[in-house]
């Protein structure tokens, strides 16, 4: 078993794939000569050549053009978007072509492809390198959302979105980048839509992902150490599809419920999350859903600002022993 | 078959099914919008009849003639037109967004330019998959204006991509003439040297030219040459969409353009080189009595059921997003 980075582990399952079928190719900004601007593609050029490892010109329409096309032709392409903030300049492509030409054509069409970014803050890089984008693109039919949060989980989710016959939007946790974690040897593969329990616990549950989830498994054991709270953590892993069922479940055993997100406050996942705890899981309810969000701001740059504004080890902790009392 | 014979069939039948469409929006059976071609059949023509059959055709919200001279069912068209279950789309789509994946129609796209990276995406995996297709992507001369037209042309030159960006110059974009929000003259062929492509023009309402030009271009694409970027020069008969009368056009151009009708033209053309009157009136004949079938074929066509609205946003048929 080998301990690898998050931004490692990236051209583990790139390499993996491409490994195993030779329909996956590979485009973006500085992805082939540079290895990518995060280091997250680097020795793919080497191992599968310019025809399967391609940079592009900055052209985000024409990237996410490019795959469509290719997808709907016969290859598997992951398309590497910088920063996922530039979602907003290729929109057109992502939101209204990728998303919504099979469900227009009748289902003539499929887009087997990934579009993957680093996403989210927690690097200083203020407002317009840092946002989580999970909220824009769930809101679109036609994408599937995977945020993964460990090492292990990069790799398999990975393999997941690039062998899952529709279009996927895979958001790295660019904070999470530098975290190692342990990755098994050989070929893992995962599933999309399946939650992951971090971390048992019979008084509440908090549900995350991404970079929330190390904090929350941190919160979770400063509530037991100095609360006697037992939290348990859900990774949700994919937003969309949504494992509805293992939330309900954990609300069930705990009866109390908390969200942690990057998104700014209004209409992150969270309020879908407790939206449909409110719907479905009304009887097992103990007492308020609390969603621990950024305010709705745009994400600031400087040390103490960034850090106020993302849900923090403590600010998690507080929140949920203050309502848990 | 005589090409000139096919090509002449192939406009008559496109002119037909879009005055029938026509009819159908008056008659109030085709909702929403429609963007009828009248006029533009040349272009469609030439370039479907050039084509190889597993060639990919991208068209725009504009697409009615593209998707007939590939192949696609006419019932099927106008019964999509027409939001029938046995549309191609089963109603899904209408009028905007025609697609016949079996006859290499990928798609009508209905916003201006998106389609162009996406046909240069279809033409690098025909590239990579060694298979000699040949993508065209049709748009009209307001898309030049547009990022995504600069994106896909400068992507496309640089990968020499086989794909064929084809300008329907109808000199207009909605109500707007396009020289008058242009910096240069031919919106498409004066930005060719930009990508160090050749500066192409043709003819648009003449069949034989344009038939010619595809062919060189889907000869040279076929061989590695890589993208050609083609103006070709027409008219829209009507309006912008089916609500426009198009009465911001002076009358004088109209009625120029009208006298270079592409179809009449042919017409005369082919007498002139010595085709049986009998012969083309037979095809026209025959794409009446075909626009008649097709007509009835939609209007009996059941309504789409409603259970239709939560299948086919994933590959495995459904649209779930939980479990
Ligand atoms: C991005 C975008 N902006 C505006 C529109 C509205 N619109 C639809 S068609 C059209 C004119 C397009 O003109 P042109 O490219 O010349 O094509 P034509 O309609 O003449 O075939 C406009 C502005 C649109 N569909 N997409």
């Amino acid at each position: 078993m080998a301990q690898l980075t998050y931004r490692d582990a990236v051209a583990r399952g790139l390499a993996q794939e491409m490994r195993r079928d030779e329909r996956v190719v590979l485009l973006g900004e500085d992805v082939a000569e540079a290895g990518g601007v995060f280091k997250t593609t680097p020795g793919l050029l080497e191992e599968f050549g310019p025809r399967r490892v391609r940079d592009t010109p900055i052209s985000e329409q024409a990237i996410l053009g490019a795959a469509m096309g290719a997808a709907m032709t016969g290859l598997r392409p992951i398309a590497e978007i910088m920063f996922s903030d530039f979602f907003g300049v290729g929109w057109d492509l992502l939101a209204n072509q990728i998303a919504k030409t099979r469900y227009m054509a009748g289902g003539q069409l499929s887009l087997p492809l990934v579009v993957r970014a680093a996403n989210g803050g927690g690097l200083r890089f203020g407002a317009q390198h840092s946002q989580d984008v999970a909220n824009w693109v769930m809101a679109v039919p036609g994408l599937k959302v995977v945020v993964p949060s460990t090492p292990r989980d990069v790799v398999g989710l990975l393999a997941a979105a690039v062998r899952d016959p529709d279009p996927v939007v895979f958001l790295e946790a660019k904070g999470l980048y530098p975290v190692r974690g342990e990755v098994p040897d050989g070929e893992i593969t995962d599933t999309l839509g399946s939650a992951v329990l971090r971390r048992e616990g019979g008084d509440c549950v908090i549900v995350t992902l991404g970079l929330m989830a190390p904090r929350a498994l941190a919160a979770a054991e400063r509530l037991e150490r100095e609360h006697g709270i037992a939290a348990a953590v859900l990774d949700l892993r994919s937003l969309v599809p949504l494992d509805v069922r293992a939330v309900l479940e954990q609300l069930e055993r705990t009866g109390r419920l908390f969200t942690v997100e990057e998104n700014p406050r209004l209409c992150g996942w969270g309020a879908e999350v407790v939206s449909i705890c409110a719907e479905e899981g009304f009887t097992s309810l103990d007492g308020p859903l609390v969603r621990i969000t950024t305010p709705h701001v745009p994400l600031p740059a400087a040390d103490s600002l960034e850090d106020a504004a993302l849900p923090s080890v403590d600010r998690i902790t507080e929140t949920v022993a203050k309502s848990m009392d | 078959m005589d090409v000139r014979l096919e090509l002449y069939r192939q406009m008559v039948r496109m002119r037909a099914m879009e005055k029938r469409a026509y009819d159908l929006f008056l008659r109030g059976l085709v909702k929403g919008t429609s963007h009828l071609s009248t006029g533009q059949e040349a272009v469609a023509a030439g370039f479907a009849a050039a084509m190889r059959p597993d060639d990919y055709t991208f068209a725009t919200y504009r697409g009615h003639a593209h998707t007939l001279a590939r192949g696609a069912p006419m019932a099927g068209i106008l019964a999509e037109l027409m939001g029938r279950g046995n549309g191609l789309m089963s109603g899904k789509g209408g009028s905007m967004h025609l697609t016949s994946t079996e006859h290499g129609m990928m798609g009508s796209y209905a916003i201006v330019g998106a389609h162009l990276p996406i046909a240069g995406g279809a033409a690098w995996s025909a590239q990579l998959r060694g298979s000699e297709q040949v993508a065209v992507c049709f748009f009209g001369d307001g898309t030049t204006n547009i990022g995504a037209f600069h994106e896909a042309l400068n992507l496309a030159a640089v990968w020499q991509l086989p794909v064929l960006y084809v300008c329907e110059n109808n000199q207009y974009m909605e109500y707007t003439p396009i020289r008058a929000v242009t910096a240069v003259e031919r919106p498409a062929a004066d930005r060719a040297a930009a990508y160090g492509l050749e500066r192409v023009v043709v003819d648009g309402n003449d069949v034989d030219a344009v038939y010619e030009t595809a062919l060189g271009a889907l000869g040279k694409a076929r061989e590695g040459g890589g993208p050609s970027l083609i103006e070709a020069d027409t008219y829209r008969h009507g309006g912008h969409s089916r609500a426009d009368p198009g009465t911001y056009r002076p009358q004088r151009e109209v009625e120029d353009w009208l006298a270079r009708d592409p179809v009449p033209a042919y017409r005369t053309k082919l007498l002139a080189a010595g085709i049986a009157e009998s012969k083309l009136a037979g095809i026209e004949d025959a794409a009446a009595r075909e626009t008649d079938e097709a007509t009835k074929a939609a209007e009996d066509g059941p309504l789409p059921e409603p259970a239709l609205v939560e299948r086919d946003l994933w590959a495995d048929g459904g649209a779930a997003w939980r479990n």
